[in-house]
């Protein structure tokens, strides 16, 4: 997955382990999730209400919300989320049980 | 409650100049910024990223440290991660914080919330993959994300310096398409003149093109019909040019063309906004110390209209000095007198302007998008939408939210708002000053119950 991402990551910080849809991830302690979940391949991160479109960051400045996410039942901004060790993040009302 | 001279919203360079100055007067300051560390997006996280890739972002970029700096001293309270979600008369601001609720007063308020980039509805902009320009440079900025394989699509200088800083990473654009046109720089030669006066800006923007040019990325300049395609994500950009037709493959577009005041926090408070031709969008109307025409409201930097970095230093310092004296630390002889140097700089720094907003213009076609494209992306209402509810008789942008729901969705018109008023405004015969553009209330950002109630103790405290 990490090969195929789109975005190159620069630093090398030390890495904790979150969750993505149900999938590990191994992102850098602190770092902003939305870059962070771009750089290990993630591409879509929620489906629009409306009509089902795939959406991913756009802005990065928390002004456009497409990057929304679920965690811990709250819908929130990954571009204005710092990675913590154990985050269980999901596309929004799309939570499954996690299959760990 | 907690209550200040001044609380200053954003920590952007307006924001972080204006509290120094006012703190050095001697008034108690107060800065709520959403981002967890200060610089606002041009300098953002500066004092992290400039040691580690300063040679990538360049001097300018690291110049926010000195910004930073004046952040650090007595009588400036900083709060990071503060997402400012109502002002009130009075003032009472209302935000949330670490997932609570949190409100202060203050006596008088400076809105520093800067610029969005100005949307760019061309067909495929939805898609994952594609992200404002702006964005590919916070990316770089903040994260040291940079994307292998991008196009960079628009007109303006913020494309030639992300072109330039990702060259000097070693992952240069696979191209550039760009919208201006050859008679668009001719218009802007008699501009060239009065911009010789910020001839340091004219010399930073010709060794871009030449880190460019000589990088080898390719350039396409007066492209039209630009769409993007793909089904699940970004697979190219297609466009023509000089009648033929192109589609470059690629993995991330960045758009771009021109950025726009933040105007959401102003005009939940009531203060007038006016369309500015030159600009090409609303700014808000303010004196030359950024007083708004509602009294203790003052606006710095590119909220009151674009100006760049420069320019939103010098703005967030001449506010400080009246905000200093309309709270009786300053006479207005010395005002004046500190204000003087301030204002020679301002015009140094604003000389630029005119030539470069001449030689990149919006995009034509982004302006009043095709039918099928769509415009509020929250709701994913299309220009075609727009136009039949003017066709029913719809005569301003608060109607459209009843007619299908343009501007309601969490991002509250950020990036659908000057589309809407320019359809409206085209389909009805109108200005975009009679057309108006979207009312905006609190909340700014969603809150949530939780958050709510986590404020009540606070609110307790403030009624003894």
């Amino acid at each position: 997955m990490k090969t195929a991402s789109p975005f190159l990551e620069l630093d090398d910080a030390p890495r904790v382990t979150v969750t993505f849809d149900g999938m590990p991830l191994s992102l850098p302690e602190g770092a902003n999730l939305a870059a962070t979940l771009l750089a290990a391949g993630v591409e879509v991160f929620r489906h629009t209400p409306v009509s089902g479109a795939p959406r991913a960051p756009f802005c990065m400045m928390g002004a456009c919300f497409d990057c929304l996410v679920e965690i811990d039942g709250v819908v929130r901004q990954a571009c204005m989320i710092e990675v913590s060790d154990g985050l269980k993040i999901s596309k929004p009302h799309e939570a499954q049980d996690d299959p760990a | 409650m907690t209550r200040r001279d001044l609380v200053t919203i954003g920590a952007g360079p307006a924001g972080m100049a204006a509290a120094a100055k006012a703190a050095g007067l001697g008034l108690s300051v107060t800065v709520l910024d959403e981002q967890p560390r200060p610089g606002g997006q041009i300098y953002r996280d500066v004092d992290r990223a400039a040691p580690l890739r300063g040679d990538i972002l360049g001097p300018d970029y690291a110049h926010g440290a000195s910004l930073t700096a004046g952040l650090r001293q007595d009588g400036i309270d900083h709060v990071p991660g503060a997402v400012v979600w109502a002002i009130e008369e009075g003032f009472r601001i209302s935000y949330t914080r670490d997932g609570q609720g949190a409100q202060i007063m203050a006596d008088r308020v400076l809105l520093a919330t800067g610029a969005l980039e100005r949307p760019m509805p061309v067909p495929g902009w939805t898609l994952p993959g594609v992200m404002a320009a702006g964005a590919g440079q916070i990316l770089l900025k903040q994260s040291g994300v940079l994307a292998r394989r991008a196009v960079l699509v628009g007109s303006g200088p913020l494309l030639y310096l992300i072109a330039a800083q990702m060259v000097r990473a070693g992952t240069p654009p696979a191209a550039m398409v760009e919208t201006q046109t050859r008679s668009d720089i001719t218009r802007a030669m008699r501009h060239l003149g009065g911009a010789m006066r910020g001839w340091r800006y004219l010399a930073k923007g010709l060794k871009l093109l030449a880190e460019i040019t000589r990088a080898g990325v390719p350039r396409y300049t007066a492209a039209r019909d630009i769409a993007i395609e793909g089904t699940d994500r970004a697979e190219a950009v297609c466009f023509t040019r000089r009648g033929r037709t192109h589609r470059l493959a690629c993995d991330t577009v960045f758009l771009h063309h021109g950025v726009v005041p933040n105007t959401q926090a102003a005009r939940s408070l009531g203060v007038t906004h006016r369309w500015s031709t030159a600009q090409g969008c609303f700014v808000p109307s303010v004196d030359d110390w950024g007083e708004t025409d509602v009294p203790g409201v003052f606006i710095a930097g590119d909220g009151a209209g674009i100006g760049g970095a420069g320019v939103a230093e010098i703005a967030g310092r001449l506010s400080a000095l009246k905000l200093a004296e309309q709270a009786g630390r300053l006479s207005t002889s010395e005002r004046d007198r500190q204000a003087a140097p301030l204002r020679t700089a301002m015009l140094r720094e604003m000389a630029v302007r005119p030539f470069l907003d001449a030689a990149y213009p919006p995009c034509a076609e982004a302006l009043l998008p095709a039918d099928s494209t769509i415009v509020c992306r929250c709701e994913e209402v299309t220009a075609g939408d727009i136009r039949s509810y003017a066709g029913l008789g719809c005569l301003g942008p608060n109607q459209t939210k009843a007619f299908g729901r343009a501007g309601m969705g969490p991002c509250q018109g950020r990036y659908c708002g000057l589309s809407v008023t320019a359809l409206l405004a085209e389909a009805n015969g109108q200005t975009p000053d009679e057309t108006g553009h979207y009312r905006i209330r609190p909340p700014l950002k969603p809150v949530t119950l939780g958050e709510l109630a986590g404020m009540e103790t606070a609110s307790q405290n403030a009624a003894e």
